[in-house]
């Protein structure tokens, strides 16, 4: 599905804030997978993710998805089959617009002139109706009048529906207070389980990084440095995550985030 | 003032209002939805302007409108790519075509700064002609202006439904959405601005054939007069697209009539310019300074 070999990224080259971001990392993602990728600030985690999407072009390297070389494919063209969260809910909708508005563009179907019809409306507010927000009701309200929470389970529906090949997750929860975390990562678990999605999902809670998905990544310093599924990861506790971490990196893998999330 | 004079300081007011809307509806396009502050407002408007007088005096004044507007959307085209394709800045993409458009306006002109067309028929005397003896006689200005207003707010309130639409929207509210989303923004940008600017031409173009000349400079400080009116039009309409394009020709309105009351209380007629520069200020830094003080700003985007 997603066959990452040996990318890296430098950035600010030959300057004194030279930073290697990704350190000739290789990963290859199976169709299905569900994977959750967690690492100190810094790591290069987002970094990977930009890559993915083609935000930057990696230095060296190939990016295959789903078959396809694209490497030196643009940003936009790569996200006809990736969706993407950020952390801040204010990313991913335009807040000016309605929820319908910003759900249409979302859908994507159809031709540049075309106007979406009453039945793909109802559709739309169906959909909506599944995420238990009541926001079926308020499809005319303009998004940014949302909630962080309601912003961000509106936008993991926006980046689902036009039925991606890739999903790729940001700490999306990040920014929201942990009731509506809760329930944001419900409804990821959910759309990913019944749509079939392969997903990759950085987070900082390393409880759900253990609880949610088949397989687990830790990075550091640009690369890959611990991965993990089946029964090994099952037994697996937060504690024993962190030792493994000291064990690959020399460092102790804690922050206070993580120590507040743990 | 007597009633009628009243009256007829109404129409000229409206009818200027009218077509110079086009312009407003133009920055509507561009800046209200596309969050572009088009530059090249001034010498597409005087761009569409000569092309269209050209085409009249040449004996093909129905031919003048769409050769107006063809002109402005390749002038939006060259804003458009200069910005998107060439790393210009945006703001600089427009003054450079602005500055650029004086020369070529001046050679569509054949070497001239200034056409007349006093004898030359235009879409205004030939609707003169058509309305004679009928109810509407001596109003071909405010039916071509009611018109071609219409035809844009129509034109508009469809176009930005359309999934384009929404994507042209969504460019100017959140280009990181879009930027994610597989959507181009550089091709949301030029189509935004190549039809932004084929309203700015015809509004020039329309504009010179009702007062039957044109000058080189026919559109200097056209920008700042179609903001000034799209923001009075956002102060009383600020939510619905189709209502807010309304707004901007209510604003292009009450911008003129407030002009024109002042010139016939002796305003200088030179003083038209400082007062719009000086509604664009008061109409953009009044709701950031509430803002700044704790208040809502009601300067609302998309």
């Amino acid at each position: 599905m997603l066959r990452i070999e040996g990318i890296s990224k430098t950035f600010n080259a030959g300057t004194v804030d030279e930073k290697k971001a990704l350190d000739r990392l290789s990963l290859h993602v199976r169709k299905g997978d569900f994977i959750s990728i967690i690492g100190a600030n810094g790591a290069g985690k987002s970094t990977l993710f930009n890559a993915i999407a083609g935000s930057f072009l990696v230095d060296e390297g190939a990016i295959f998805l789903d078959g396809k070389n694209v490497t030196r494919v643009q940003e936009h063209k790569r996200s006809k089959i990736i969706g993407r969260l950020f952390q801040d809910p204010m990313k991913g909708s335009a807040p000016g617009m309605s929820i319908e508005e910003n759900l249409i563009l979302a859908a994507g179907k159809g031709g540049w002139l075309s106007v979406a019809s009453p039945k793909e409306k109802q559709a739309f507010r169906d959909q909506l109706a599944l995420l238990g927000m009541g926001l079926e009701d308020r499809m005319k309200a303009p998004v940014g009048l949302l909630s962080g929470g309601q912003r961000q389970a509106l936008t993991l529906m926006m980046a689902t529906m036009a039925e991606p090949k890739l999903l790729l997750l940001d700490e999306h929860t990040a920014a929201l207070d942990p009731g509506t975390a809760e329930k944001v990562l419900h409804l990821t678990e959910k759309i990913v389980r019944e749509d079939h999605l392969t997903c990759l999902m950085i987070t900082h809670n390393m409880q759900s990084a253990l609880d949610l998905g088949n397989r687990t990544i830790m990075m550091d310093g640009g690369g890959i440095v611990f991965d993990t599924e089946g029964e090994e990861r099952k037994k697996l506790t937060v504690q024993d995550l962190l030792n493994r971490f000291r064990e690959a990196s020399g460092k102790q893998l804690v922050n206070d985030r993580m120590l507040l999330s743990t | 003032m007597s009633f009628a004079d009243f009256l007829g300081l109404g129409q000229t007011a409206l009818e200027l209002a009218l077509l110079n809307s086009l312009t407003v509806l133009a920055l509507y396009l561009s800046y209200s939805m596309l969050n572009v502050c088009d530059l090249s407002t001034d010498g597409c408007y005087g761009f569409g302007a000569a092309v269209g007088a050209m085409v009249a005096l040449a004996g093909q004044p129905l031919l003048s409108i769409p050769a107006a507007m063809l002109a402005g959307m390749l002038s939006g085209l060259v804003t458009a790519v200069l910005q998107t394709r060439m790393g210009v800045n945006s703001l600089l993409a427009g003054i450079v075509v602005n500055t650029g458009l004086y020369s070529v306006t001046i050679a569509v002109m054949e070497g001239s700064s200034l056409k007349n067309m006093n004898k030359t028929v235009t879409v205004f005397s030939m609707l003169k002609n058509a309305l004679k003896d009928t109810p509407l006689q001596g109003m071909q200005t405010l039916v071509i202006g009611l018109v071609s207003a219409a035809l844009v707010i129509l034109f508009l309130s469809v176009f930005l439904r359309t999934r384009l639409g929404l994507a042209i929207r969504a460019t100017g509210n959140n280009p990181d959405m879009v930027r994610s989303s597989s959507i181009d923004p550089r091709f949301t940008t030029t189509v935004g601005l190549v039809i932004a600017n084929a309203f700015t031409a015809l509004s020039g173009c329309l504009m010179a054939q009702s007062q039957k000349s044109v000058t080189v400079d026919i559109g200097s400080g056209m920008v700042t007069m179609a903001l000034a009116s799209l923001l009075i039009g956002g102060v009383f309409i600020r939510r619905g697209i189709t209502r807010r394009a309304l707004g901007a020709v209510l604003g292009a309105f009450i911008f003129r009539l407030v002009y024109t009351v002042a010139l016939r209380f002796h305003l200088p007629a030179y003083m038209l310019k400082l007062v719009s520069s000086a509604i664009v200020v008061a109409a953009i830094s009044i709701p950031y300074l509430t803002k700044a003080k704790g208040g809502k700003t009601a300067a609302g985007k998309g």
